[in-house]
């Protein structure tokens, strides 16, 4: 298996000096490990197998009931679309919040304390927000009419556009500042020092960013992908809040199976594809950033 | 402007130590705490509490308004838990099997307890004590949930009926009895309502807790076919769909999102609904004059009803077993029975006189329910019995149809062929006889003719 | 950054482009507040206030009753108490098995690196309510169900893969020079680390712990499927909202955002104390 080389030194450096013995690495990660597969390893293995078994053995019939329920090809089109869309978005004004806060505005700690916010709003109380203002007789709506506006139906049914964007809004708000304090974070580990050696050199703002700022960034960046993107695969409530069955996401479906159908199986099976899904962007998410640094180094 | 931020290097350890510190308080801090967390239920579970874990009441008001009825009418401490249907299902499960049970009593739903049947413990000689008390016979059959024996007790139960604004009564049609509207007259009514108010008022639970299949399956179908199951698909049952696409185009689209009525009432969004009435009873809530509850319309076939029976069950193993057969006892009085009704809405399940002095809006209700109950050509349809596990499947083929047929606009025989298909799937594995107010026979396998 | 000075035209620049930049920061704040803000109103509105329309944007009916009435139902400061337990003790003990894991995976060049780090992930990529049944199981046969001890556990294993993934990142940012000359003047590796490294990457462990935190302290499923008579905040309040009046769900909501802020506004102190220094 290869390794993930830091852009800062490789880091064997600081290896056991004697290979013999066991390496240091193995006790710093051991803990994490056996604690993870006591408390989870007899669960998850009892919940995935749900998906494939019932009384007489193996068998997939699970399965096929998930890909026959007519909420599912909508709920995963719903789910790819909303990720497709939303991480880049958020990404893009996370970074830019970031680097505003860096350019050391006035009141900058307030600022970011109060774009930090959402973060600590669950779900559950966010969607209730965003359903406050975007429903028929909501504060937008309200809103609108001072100017004399009609009110707008942004939650019906039929309307799948202003639902989409209702929902893209909410998912926005609440989880871009998990984004932004992650950069922010990572922000601090760059002095400053190489982005003014470069503005000497006349390099303009763009080039700065494309070729100082983001290159240092990426480890940050990285996790933060790899975090937003799984746990976006894990959120509903927003969206339920907002559009009840009418955007059905896997997840949302996952729990519906569960708990109103009382189906654990098809539940499992629907939970697996989300596991396949965020291991395979998190996969692609640690090899593409990494080879792109290697090959930038060399 | 950067003086803020700089930060002298000598402040580095105390920062780092304060850290250390707090880990360390922090670290010390849980395990320091004698016991293991606060109690959260209430009467501090324990030797003689009985642990009620039930699926009613969650919201706080309603939660505080029944813990208030329990201290005051049962003589023994009891610790009473709402959760939702799903942690209801997990926590139950998860206890019977394990073999370490630390509830007394359980509360809910049919539809809550049939999937749990297996945990729950036969209660025929509770019920046999309390037969003075005049169980209903056709709640008394739903408590065997499919089997022989009776897996609960009756504890309360409810139905659904219309609620009114005054003010949609002006659309009402000539001639027109707003306590014995017929389907045809409730269409008319809402397209009138549509046109007269510039936006549809009518509306209905659809969202994906509101409870609009019980409005097919009790209400809508039993008008329109006589049955729930067997007549799932026949040229009735197309009728019925038809009518219901074309009241749906009158309703209004945000109906969707609406999970319980009194909502959407209470802000004037919408005008009449058709709701349970705990779902209801929130919405003439300060001002019950400016409201009216009347009976479900009626169909061809009669007016079709639908109960809502809650019970309260054993688990198996469960701990003070004593003291929860007591509590269910102390549950099953009148006076019990009463004040329930008083506080949140749900009838008694016992024979007893309603008491005259009721507040508004239950008194409303209370009137609503009789209408309906006594009204000629009422039909009594019951929730699904004996599907056990299926019981949610079952409820979302009927909202599956709503989705295909009034939503995405599908032709309706095909939608229901194709759903009947899958409902006899579910019937087939089951095996069970068919419920009121399609044709009882025991022995017969329950399908979609 | 400093210019030569006689010229002032790059010092006019310079102030109109401060004040660009104080709008963009003074919109985005205000983008950030106003969901806030109208949960504030409407959880401090009477009941038929919100029934209205068009609704009111400003304070003109404000009471306190859905709130009281929200905070004087049974168990909610036993709830709290336990909220506050949980949360401390997840943040403590996911601190402890987690920053040694992110150091590893920062500083050591190991056989299985990215492996060990999709084990991590692959806990937290599934739907962990397809394990309900299963843990709650686990926990009774264990002896730890209904007690914040077991809730502490599983908000840890939710935790830990942040925890790991970000302190690693962070631990990377900082040069392994610096640890190499705190070791040359005669540290011992976990002095050099506890006295230069983890100064160095607070920011981002106070990341991590805020992430932890909030996670915890709004966690709902697992703490109602784990506890009985011990249930945290959100477990004994958050699930019932969604049945409840409009109004005690705001009530809630506000609630339950409170404390949060509070943590970050703390925490927030550790996250920035870097900018603008050049030390190294």
């Amino acid at each position: 298996m290869t390794v993930q080389s830091p852009p800062v030194s490789p880091a064997a450096v600081q290896a056991a000096p004697r290979p013999r013995r066991v390496p240091p690495a193995v006790w710093l990660i051991g803990p994490s490990i056996v604690f993870m597969s006591l408390l989870l390893g007899w669960p998850v293995v009892q919940g995935v197998l749900q998906a494939f078994q019932n009384e007489q053995g193996f068998t997939l019939e699970y399965v096929n009931r998930m890909v026959e329920d007519p909420y599912f090809w909508p709920a995963v089109r719903n789910t790819v679309l909303l990720i497709a869309v939303m991480i880049p978005l958020q990404f893009g004004i996370a970074i830019a919040m970031a680097l505003l806060l860096r350019s050391n505005p006035r009141l900058n700690k307030l600022h970011f304390f109060v774009w930090a916010i959402p973060l600590a709003l669950s779900d559950l109380a966010a969607g209730l927000v965003w359903l406050s203002i975007f429903n028929d007789r909501g504060y937008l709506n309200s809103f609108l009419k001072g100017f004399g506006i009609d009110g707008i139906s942004w939650l019906a049914y039929d309307n799948q556009a202003t639902l989409f964007f209702c929902v893209l809004i909410a998912e926005v708000w609440r989880s871009t500042s998990l984004v932004l304090v992650i950069v922010v974070a990572g922000l601090q580990g760059i002095p400053k020092d190489y982005d003014e050696a470069a503005q000497v050199f006349g390099a303009t703002f763009w080039q700065r960013l494309r070729h100082v700022t983001l290159p240092l960034l990426k480890p940050s960046l990285q996790v933060a992908l790899i975090l937003r993107t799984i746990l976006a695969f894990q959120t509903f409530a927003v969206a339920q809040a907002l559009t009840g069955q009418n955007f059905p996401l896997v997840v949302g479906e996952t729990y519906r199976w569960y708990t109103a159908l009382q189906n654990p199986n098809v539940a499992a099976a629907l939970a697996l594809v989300i596991l396949v899904a965020s291991m395979l962007t998190s996969i692609f998410y640690l090899r593409a950033l990494r080879e792109k640094g290697q090959g930038g180094k060399r | 402007m950067n003086q803020d931020n700089l930060h002298p290097p000598q402040r580095q350890p105390s920062r780092r130590s304060l850290l250390l510190a707090g880990l360390g308080t922090a670290m010390s801090l849980p395990f320091l705490s004698a016991c293991a967390g606060f109690d959260t239920s209430g009467a501090a579970a324990g030797e003689g509490t009985v642990g009620f874990l039930s699926t009613q009441f969650t919201p706080v008001e309603e939660k505080q308004r029944y813990e208030a009825v329990l201290k005051k009418f049962l003589k023994v401490p009891v610790a009473y838990n709402p959760v939702d249907a799903g942690v209801f299902a997990s926590t139950v499960r998860s206890q019977v099997d394990s073999g370490n049970v630390s509830l007394s009593l359980l509360g809910g739903l049919h539809g809550d307890l049939a999937p749990l049947a297996d945990s729950l413990e036969d209660v025929d000689p509770l019920i046999r004590d309390l037969s003075g008390r005049g169980f209903g016979k056709d709640i008394l059959e739903l408590t065997k949930v499919g089997g022989t024996t009776s897996k609960y007790v009756p504890w309360m139960q409810a139905t659904y009926v219309v609620a009114v604004n005054k003010k949609a009564l002006e659309w009402l049609p000539g001639g027109v009895d707003v306590n014995d509207l017929s389907y045809e007259d409730f269409l008319a009514w809402a397209k009138a309502a549509k046109q007269g108010a510039g936006r549809p008022v009518f509306g209905m639970p659809a969202g994906p807790k509101g409870l609009h299949h019980r409005f097919y399956q009790g209400f809508l179908l039993p008008s329109f076919t006589g049955g729930q199951i067997t007549t799932f698909r026949n040229q009735d049952a197309v009728t019925a769909w038809n009518y219901m696409r074309e009241l749906w185009e009158n309703m209004a689209p945000a109906s969707t999102n609406y999970d319980a009525m009194q909502e959407p009432l209470a802000r004037g969004e919408v005008l009449v609904a058709w709701d349970h009435v705990a779902r209801l009873v929130g919405a003439p809530a300060s001002k019950p004059d400016d409201w009216l509850m009347v009976p479900a319309p009626r169909g061809p076939k009669g007016r079709g009803y639908m109960l809502i029976v809650a019970g309260v069950a054993l688990p198996k193993g469960g701990r003070e077993r004593e003291r929860a057969e007591q509590a269910i006892r102390g549950l099953s009085e009148p006076v019990t029975q009463i004040e329930t009704l008083r506080s949140n809405a749900f009838f008694p399940v016992v024979q007893t006189e309603l008491p005259s002095d009721l507040r508004g809006a239950v008194a409303l209700e209370a009137a609503a329910v009789r209408l309906q109950q006594r009204s000629p050509g009422a039909l009594l349809a019951l929730p699904p019995v004996g599907l056990g596990k299926k019981d949610g499947e079952v409820s979302q083929i009927f909202k599956n149809c709503f989705q295909e047929i009034c939503l995405n606009n599908s032709p309706v025989q095909a939608t229901l062929d194709r759903q009947a298909g899958q409902l006899n799937t579910i019937l087939n594995e089951l095996d069970v006889p068919c419920w009121a107010p399609d044709p009882v026979s025991p022995g017969t396998k329950c399908e979609v003719a | 950054m400093s210019t030569p000075t006689v010229d002032t035209a790059p010092l006019q620049r310079q102030r109109r482009h401060r004040i660009y930049l104080q709008i963009a920061c003074v919109t985005i704040s205000l983008s950030m507040l106003v969901p806030i803000y109208l949960i504030s109103l409407a959880a401090l509105s009477t009941r038929e206030s919100l029934n209205e329309f068009p609704l009111s944007m400003l304070p003109t009916n404000i009471s306190f009753d859905t709130l009281y009435a929200f905070l004087s139902s049974t168990g909610i400061f036993g709830a709290l108490g336990n909220s506050v337990l949980v949360g401390v003790g997840t943040l403590a003990l996911s601190a402890v098995i987690g920053i040694p894991g992110g150091y590893a995976l920062a500083r050591f060049a190991f056989p299985g690196k990215e492996p060990y780090q999709l084990f991590l992930l692959f806990t937290r990529a599934l739907p962990i309510v397809v394990l309900s049944v299963p843990l709650a199981k686990l926990f009774l046969t264990t002896g730890i169900y209904d007690t914040t001890y077991g809730v502490i556990l599983l908000h840890t294993s939710l935790a830990l893969p942040t925890t790991i993934l970000i302190s690693a990142s962070v631990f990377l940012s900082v040069p392994v020079d610096v640890e190499e000359a705190a070791r040359i003047f005669g540290c011992s590796p976990f002095s050099a680390f506890a006295r230069v490294v983890m100064p160095m990457a607070l920011p981002g462990l106070a990341a991590a712990s805020i992430f932890t935190f909030v996670m915890s302290w709004n966690e709902v499923l697992g703490a109602s499927i784990l506890t009985l008579d011990h249930r945290t905040l959100p477990a004994q309040v958050l699930t019932s909202l969604s049945d409840s009046p409009l109004a005690y769900r705001f009530a809630g909501g506000f609630a339950l955002v409170i404390p949060s802020i509070i943590f970050i506004a703390f925490m927030r102190r550790y996250l920035t104390n870097m900018w603008g220094s050049t030390i190294r």
